[in-house]
């Protein structure tokens, strides 16, 4: 789902944001901020409490920080290690999985001083220093309780600088300890192939119409991870103004397609008609990718915002949780992608697209309309382009600007893994790429995550070159 | 708005060491695209690889200037052997879209958090200048170039990055008016019809990747000395596709192209941002904010681009013969 690795920022990123725009969205201005409140409390409490209950369903953002709960705010500072008289002082909390960790040694050296102190009864500790400066913070990790460690990469002793202020803040953040490590290796693996699924899944959309798109008119469209971006720009813009979610994203949909016509009849057709050869088109859908991508920008700005519902309840199965967003994201991305199979495989319109595909020429010799079936390609690629961004601004979650210049490449290697312009390969490819870029997570540094993808497209394409269900055909 | 202000510092981004970096750059996308055809969509990689590799080699190994300038030119080199290996054999869409990966790739790496010690991560690195600024002969003042008042410092990075532009050019109109050259424009209009004769086209293909790269290598380092910090943001695909607006504005398959491509590219989006901000100062344009202005900026690069492309492929200088394209 979610990488851990800096959970301070995104707790504070996933959490808050959301449900401001929830509430923003869905009630009216003294509601908004019970409401708010509300939830932030439920948000607190489910961390705190860090077990899932029976009744409450705690958000899926939270179940993802929860590994890092100690992440949130310091509880009152208790008067247990008095600050000696310093102004200023170096403080943190100690939280693991199952709450708050007293009786924990933390030495602070630097300066020519030192220092040292035990954490309280609900995991505070400070240590007053007589200067601001830069001060090294040793945890002593034999007086942690049992099975509690710290998570991985946390730096151990570690540096705290004060930023200008008399208070310098440190967090250590607890994995859940090495025996329990090893038992759970294929929850999580089960656990990132699910998620991988659904990611593949909603990659998969794109990367059909993509595929679709370059099947019919040999174009590579650097523009289409701006039509992903649209889909879920379209559904926030429509539900900022007080559309039902529903709604919001139906009408995306149609305005994905309508981008798609439009592209096709106002841009790629005249250049069609010209003749302009496809090098000289990809570079002008990069230029339109360009303007499109900074034309968003404009009118949307640049900061991540939140879909109505980006926070759902986690659903487990035995041992595997699965967000609810993630399942329906799953469910839909499955049916849409079927219906899409079976549209091309037994409808005269799909029997067009595809004798399109395969040779225009032919197809217009034989009376196919071979202009409008790349119109309805453009306009069905639209939609589906339009639905795998709205599903990806679940997955991040979030929308922002650049959210599908952000997956193109993983689209492209989804395209090329399954061989360029053959609808099912783009399908298999992006559920390859989905499940390898969750499940690389395992070994892989979250922030890595992509490469792995990226370097199997450029392995497959050094080792079969036309992609796993391609034509054997001379491609250099 | 003060106009004489607005012309003077387009007049300054009209030699700025950015420019230089830009116009390098773009050079190298004319060997792979212009001349030979390739469809090197990773330009930013090489600028990366660059950057990157002369200033771990400052920082971490302590390398005197020219060693660390080496190691950058190596490892471009590397970068576009190993590039090259899997991709020369593709048809160009497949080239572009690997191109543009394996850059990625490149700036995935050098953000991870797992290697913060080597490369800085998001923040990048900073303070690797010193052995640079050390070589300046310039001794301390104001030096004015035309309207323009610089200090020494600035004066010798400009000095420096638009001398290895110039030799840069002319090495590069030798190598494409030697035999060398006309093999690789061979291989442009006809790959067949030069395996024909002989010729071993994936090597020359091979050659002219890496000697491009180079040329992205040396741009890297140009473009992260004036600012004395490397930042994997900057390297991102958007400098790639701006360097092909660079490119296609000056005209690809020729020398001077991408240096005036390049020079125009900085003046007009200077220009233009020093008009916008003018008029919003004085209020003659009310509907925008100094952000979206920057924002409508790059809107125009990109329509430009898409224009330039259906338009005047050749660009400025270019011949329409000689398009890497029917």
């Amino acid at each position: 789902m979610i990488e851990i690795t800096s959970s301070a920022s995104v707790e504070i990123r996933l959490a808050r944001p959301t449900v401001e725009v929830y509430t923003l969205i869905t009630q009216p201005m003294p509601a908004r901020i019970g409401g708010m409140l509300l939830l932030a409390l439920g948000v607190f409490a489910s961390v705190l409490l860090g077990a899932p209950t029976a009744h409450s369903s705690p958000p899926s953002a939270v179940s993802v920080t929860q590994r890092a709960s100690q992440v949130t705010p310091a509880p009152a500072p208790a008067e247990s290690a008095a600050p000696e008289n310093f102004t200023d002082r170096v403080s943190g909390v100690l939280r693991g999985v199952d709450g708050p960790l007293g009786g924990v040694t933390v030495t602070v050296s630097g300066n020519g001083f030192d220092g040292e102190t035990t954490s309280a009864d609900n995991g505070f500790w400070q240590i007053g220093v007589p200067e601001q400066g830069t001060y090294e913070v040793l945890l002593d990790e034999n007086s942690l309780p049992e099975g509690v460690e710290l998570a991985e990469g946390q730096a151990n002793p570690r540096t705290v600088t004060f930023a200008g202020t008399s208070n310098a803040t440190t967090l250590f953040l607890f994995g859940e300890g090495i025996v329990s490590q090893s038992t759970s290796f294929w929850d999580d693996l089960a656990e990132r192939a699910v998620a991988g699924f659904s990611f593949g899944l909603l990659l998969a959309l794109s990367a059909v119409g993509l595929s679709l798109i370059f099947g019919t008119t040999g174009l590579t469209n650097f523009a289409h991870g701006e039509m992903v971006t649209a889909g879920a720009v379209l559904t926030f813009a429509f539900a900022a103004v007080g559309m039902p979610a529903p709604v919001a994203i139906v009408l995306a949909v149609l305005g994905g397609g309508l981008l798609g016509y439009v592209q096709d009849a106002g841009l790629w057709k005249p250049l069609r008609r010209r003749g302009t050869g496809l090098v000289p088109m990809m570079i002008v859908s990069i230029g339109l990718a360009l303007a499109l991508r900074y034309i968003i920008q404009f009118n949307f700005g640049g900061a991540t915002q939140q879909l109505p519902g980006s926070q759902s309840t986690a659903i487990s199965f035995g041992s595997v949780s699965i967000s609810q967003n993630n399942l329906t994201s799953l469910a839909v991305s499955l049916v849409v992608i079927l219906g899409v199979g079976f549209l091309l495989l037994r409808t005269r319109i799909g029997k067009a697209t595809r004798a399109v595909s395969d040779n225009p020429a032919l197809a217009a010799a034989s009376g196919i309309d071979v202009d409008a079936v790349i119109r309805i390609v453009w306009v069905a690629g639209g939609m589906l382009a339009a639905l795998g961004g709205i599903l990806w601004a679940y997955y991040r979650p979030g929308v922002s600007y650049n959210m599908g210049q952000q997956i193109l490449l993983l689209i492209f290697a989804g395209v090329v893994l399954g061989g360029l312009g053959t609808v099912f390969g783009a399908l298999i490819g992006s559920v390859l790429v989905g499940l390898f870029v969750e499940i690389s997570t395992l070994w892989l540094q979250a922030d890595l995550k992509y490469v792995g993808a990226l370097l199997i497209m450029i392995l497959v394409l050094l080792f079969r070159p036309q992609g796993i269900l391609g034509r054997r055909e001379r491609i250099g | 708005m003060d106009f004489g202000n607005i012309l003077i510092n387009a007049f300054g981004e009209l030699i700025s060491p950015t420019t230089a970096a830009y116009a390098l750059a773009a050079l190298g996308l004319a060997v792979h695209f212009g001349y030979s055809g390739l469809l090197n969509f990773g330009q930013a990689g090489f600028m990366a690889v660059g950057a990157y590799g002369y200033a771990i080699s400052t920082l971490t190994f302590g390398a005197p200037l020219p060693v660390a300038v080496l190691v950058a030119l190596v490892s471009s080199v590397v970068f576009a052997i190993v590039l090259g290996i899997p991709t020369l054999r593709l048809r160009a869409d497949y080239l572009a879209i690997v191109t543009i990966a394996a850059a990625e790739i490149v700036r995935y790496i050098v953000t991870t958090n797992g290697l913060t010690e080597v490369t800085g991560s998001a923040n990048g690195l900073a303070a690797f200048e010193g052995s640079f600024y050390a070589l300046n002969p310039f001794p301390q003042g104001v030096y004015n170039i035309g309207p323009l008042g610089m200090s020494e410092r600035n004066l010798w990075i400009r000095v420096v990055a638009w001398t290895i532009v110039v030799l840069a050019c002319l090495t590069v109109w030798l190598l494409m008016r030697s035999p060398w050259g006309r093999v690789l424009k061979g291989i442009r209009e006809d790959e067949n019809a030069v395996r024909a004769l002989g010729k071993n086209v994936y090597a020359y293909k091979m050659q002219a990747l890496v000697i491009g790269g180079i040329l992205g290598s040396f741009a890297g380092i140009i473009f992260t000395l004036p600012r004395g910090a490397v930042q994997p943001a900057n390297y991102a695909t958007e400098l790639t596709f701006f360097l092909y607006t660079c490119l296609l504005l000056g005209g690809m398959a020729t020398v001077l192209g991408p240096v005036i491509g390049a020079m125009i590219f900085w003046v007009v989006l200077s220009l233009t941002q020093g008009l916008l901000y003018g008029a919003i100062e004085i209020g003659a344009i009310t509907f925008l904010s100094n952000v979206q202005a920057g924002q409508l900026r790059y809107i125009l690069v990109g329509v430009a681009l898409m224009l330039l492309m259906v338009f005047r492929p050749q660009g400025v200088l270019g011949n329409k013969k000689e398009l890497a394209f029917a």
